[in-house]
């Protein structure tokens, strides 16, 4: 395998389970900024069931989403399957419970500090989820590295709805699977150090710039 | 708020982006055309010829007739006749043809417990490992080796699946997994030739048995049915399928080697094309 | 002394609900409650709570640990509800309140983005926002740290910056729960010049606190309420003169047992 092709391989890695990750981000943390915040009925079975999709097997979206997706299916209409788009799809429902959930644990706790304050303010029920999600937002951090670590490192589900295609689908954790069924063990473990050294320059930049920014917004 | 906007914007342009960039045909296939590498060879080859762009999705023949019948492919390139036939005769498929063939092998152990070496024919080889109760790994996938392997075993007048023999091991994963499974057990298997050629983790196995006209392995090539499948790229499928059996796509299937070795050897229309 | 309560707790005189009516036709005052209780867990926290509050000044609540002053603080705040009983407001109070607590709550954001938080939530557009900003700052004497962390600053500066946070929308009425009782002397005498002038500007001022020397400084009447039920209501200087109760007298002699 060339070097180019790895660059392809890591490049089309990040970009699927970035915008995986920011597309959860913009469900997740409203959706336990909700959970924190607001009293309606329904709201422990809600966050029973965030907290047990947390552990949803990726081969189980795959399927899931490769029954919606396929040609034959509901959605097919649309062609995602074996694209991208697919795969973005697939990493941001596995990821949007655990941003959720740890988004409702973060937000719960500053509630619990903010929300007499809030309430003497008159605060509606928006502007106090606003101001929660804005003053926890270098905890948030560490949801979205968590999410983030869940989406590179995800096989199931790509697998199915990428299809694993040279030049189109094929990501850091197919690529390792493929070069192991072919018996290519050196290449396969090489692969697989770059996910390791990857998830790890990400998580030192993100920590780096968390402490700068906190350094930066309050002590 | 206007961040806000920008980043959601971007996260729905993005994916929309990906999109616009389909074209071609996708092609569901069995791994090991994959695996040995030829696609990388031949496709290049085709798109230089025609244009077209072909996305492999390189599953196990069963999964891909699967996919297929759900319309998730244009055009299949698998091995394994019935089933092909099968789907044709269902009218899932338009014309099936032979494109090429090359075989299946018995590998194991370079010690060879069983004393396979020696057998008759592939049929005897399997009898002689269920006789010594050796380890054999068996795909369990539904795919074109595994097919071949099932009819081998009921001609030995032998069915191991059905008997839980302790010995008998599916593992109900790819050519490739099962072969590094093969290699760390020190066990058995039926490969084809193509992928055990490109195997790189051969670990202390070797071919037992081989040339038996039952292991012969033909692939064939069939473009899904558009009256089933609405909107599929039903010219591309064509186009692919005829470069394929073109005497130039003919020989190109024949120029691949690996190691030195010939994998594939063409036989479009039922003539057989030796390599050069 | 003698003893100027002969007939019990209740002092008829200035704690009666029939009294506070008789006053309201004759006298303003801003706000009204009337016989307010409040339960929890079977235990009931404040009983047959009835008084006006004066238009203006300081009124101090005064009371012992656990007698139930910031509750009722609270709930002149709208931040709870009574179980049963009402307050009713001055027609002409818009019921515009602010409150302060006791240990400064502050956003994660610098001064300056704290008070700009709560003028947004309080819907002030964004034109008067900056001004205002300048003028809260400068009443709480905080211009020189407007950029700083608000956590990083120090204890007395952070109450007059919830006090300045509290006044966002110019409320009517003022509720101070304890705002001192973290701060040391000189913290607390700046909070309190700061409380007396925000009152000469014309915001009543209501100042939950247990510190006897701070109602005698600033307050102007006073509350006495222990065990859930108010004792004794009156102007201060007559109160901390010749307290009625027995309860208020032993709370003002430091001998009261809860």
């Amino acid at each position: 395998m060339l070097d180019g092709q790895i660059i392809e391989i890591v490049a089309l890695s990040l970009r699927v389970s970035v915008f995986a990750v920011i597309l959860a981000a913009l469900i997740g943390v409203p959706l336990g900024a909700l959970l924190a915040v607001g009293r309606f009925p329904g709201r422990n079975l809600a966050t029973m069931t965030i907290n047990a999709l947390m552990g949803l097997p990726p081969v189980v979206v795959g399927l899931g989403l490769y029954l919606l997706l396929s040609r034959s299916g509901p959605l097919g209409i649309l062609q995602l399957l074996y694209t991208p788009t697919a795969m973005i799809i697939a990493q941001m429902i596995l990821v949007t419970p655990i941003i959720a959930s740890f988004s409702q644990q973060v937000l719960s706790d500053l509630h619990a500090e903010y929300d007499e304050m809030l309430r003497a303010m008159k605060a509606t029920r928006l502007q106090v989820m606003g101001t929660l999600i804005r003053d926890a937002r270098h905890a948030l951090v560490t949801a979205f590295l968590a999410g983030l670590g869940r989406a590179l490192s995800e096989i199931g589900a790509v697998m199915i709805v990428g299809g694993n295609i040279n030049h189109a689908t094929r990501v850091m954790t197919t690529a390792i699977a493929l070069e192991t069924s072919k018996g290519n063990l050196r290449l396969a473990v090489s692969l697989g150090l770059i996910l390791l050294g990857l998830a790890f320059v990400i998580n030192i930049a993100l920590v780096v710039l968390r402490t700068r920014l906190e350094r930066q917004a309050h002590a | 708020m206007k961040q806000l906007a920008t980043i959601a914007a971007m996260c729905l342009l993005l994916p929309l982006r990906l999109i616009a960039g389909e074209g071609g045909i996708i092609l569901q296939s069995t791994t090991s055309t994959q695996n040995s590498g030829l696609y990388e060879y031949l496709l290049p080859l085709l798109e230089q010829d025609t244009g077209l762009r072909v996305k492999v999705v390189a599953v196990g023949t069963g999964q891909a007739l699967k996919n297929a019948r759900n319309c998730d492919g244009d055009v299949l390139l698998v091995h394994a006749r019935e089933a092909e036939e099968a789907f044709v005769a269902n009218e899932y498929g338009l014309k099936r043809h032979d494109v090429m063939y090359n075989d299946f092998v018995l590998i194991g152990p370079a010690s060879d417990p069983a004393r396979v070496r020696g057998a008759g024919s592939a049929t005897e080889a399997l009898r002689r490992i269920a006789a010594a109760r050796v380890p054999f790994v068996s795909r369990g996938d539904d795919s074109g080796t595994h097919r071949k392997e099932i009819s081998l075993w009921k001609t030995a007048g032998l069915d191991p699946a059905a008997g839980r023999e302790s010995w008998y091991r599916e593992t109900g994963s790819g050519m490739g997994a099962t072969l590094n499974i093969a290699a760390g057990m020190g066990a058995y298997t039926l490969t084809d030739r193509a992928t055990w050629i490109s195997f790189g983790n051969k670990a202390g196995l070797e071919i037992l048995h081989e040339g038996d006209p039952a292991l012969f392995n033909q692939y064939g090539v069939i473009a899904v049915n558009p009256a089933r499948c609405p909107g599929m790229n039903t010219k591309g499928a064509q186009t692919f399928i005829t470069w394929l059996l073109s005497p130039r796509g003919q020989k190109a299937i024949a120029a691949y080697r690996l190691n030195g070795q010939q994998l594939f050897f063409p036989n479009a229309k039922g003539k057989t094309a030796k390599g050069e | 002394m003698p003893d100027p309560a002969p007939r019990g707790n209740i002092l008829p005189l200035d704690t009666a609900p029939g009294h506070n009516r008789r006053r309201a036709e004759t006298a303003a005052w801003l706000l009204m409650a009337e016989e307010l209780r409040y339960e929890r867990g079977g235990r009931c926290l404040l009983d047959g709570i009835s008084f006006a509050l004066s238009p203006s000044g300081i009124t101090a609540l005064l009371g012992p640990n656990g007698a139930g002053k910031s509750l009722l603080l609270r709930l002149l705040g709208g931040l709870i509800r009574p179980d049963s009983g009402r307050i009713r407001f001055d027609p002409a109070f818009d019921g515009s309140t602010g409150m302060v607590f006791q240990k400064p709550v502050l956003l994660r954001r610098s001064v300056r983005a704290n008070l700009d938080h709560a003028l947004r939530i309080a819907r002030i557009p964004r034109r008067q926002r900056t001004g205002r900003i300048a003028e809260l700052l400068v009443m709480a004497d905080l211009t020189h740290c407007a950029e700083s962390p608000a956590r990083a600053l120090s204890g007395g500066e952070q109450q007059r910056l919830t006090m300045a946070r509290a006044l966002v929308n110019k409320p009517r009425l003022l509720l101070l729960d304890e705002p001192t009782a973290s701060l040391d002397p000189a913290a607390t005498a700046g909070f309190e010049a700061l409380t007396r002038e925000i009152a000469r500007m014309g915001t009543k001022i209501m100042l939950v606190t247990h510190d006897l020397h701070q109602a005698r400084r600033i307050a102007d009447d006073v509350i006495f309420i222990h065990k859930g039920r108010i004792h004794e209501q009156g102007p201060t200087t007559a109160f901390f003169a010749a307290p009625r109760s027995p309860e208020a007298r032993a709370y003002c002699a430091g001998t009261l047992i809860t």
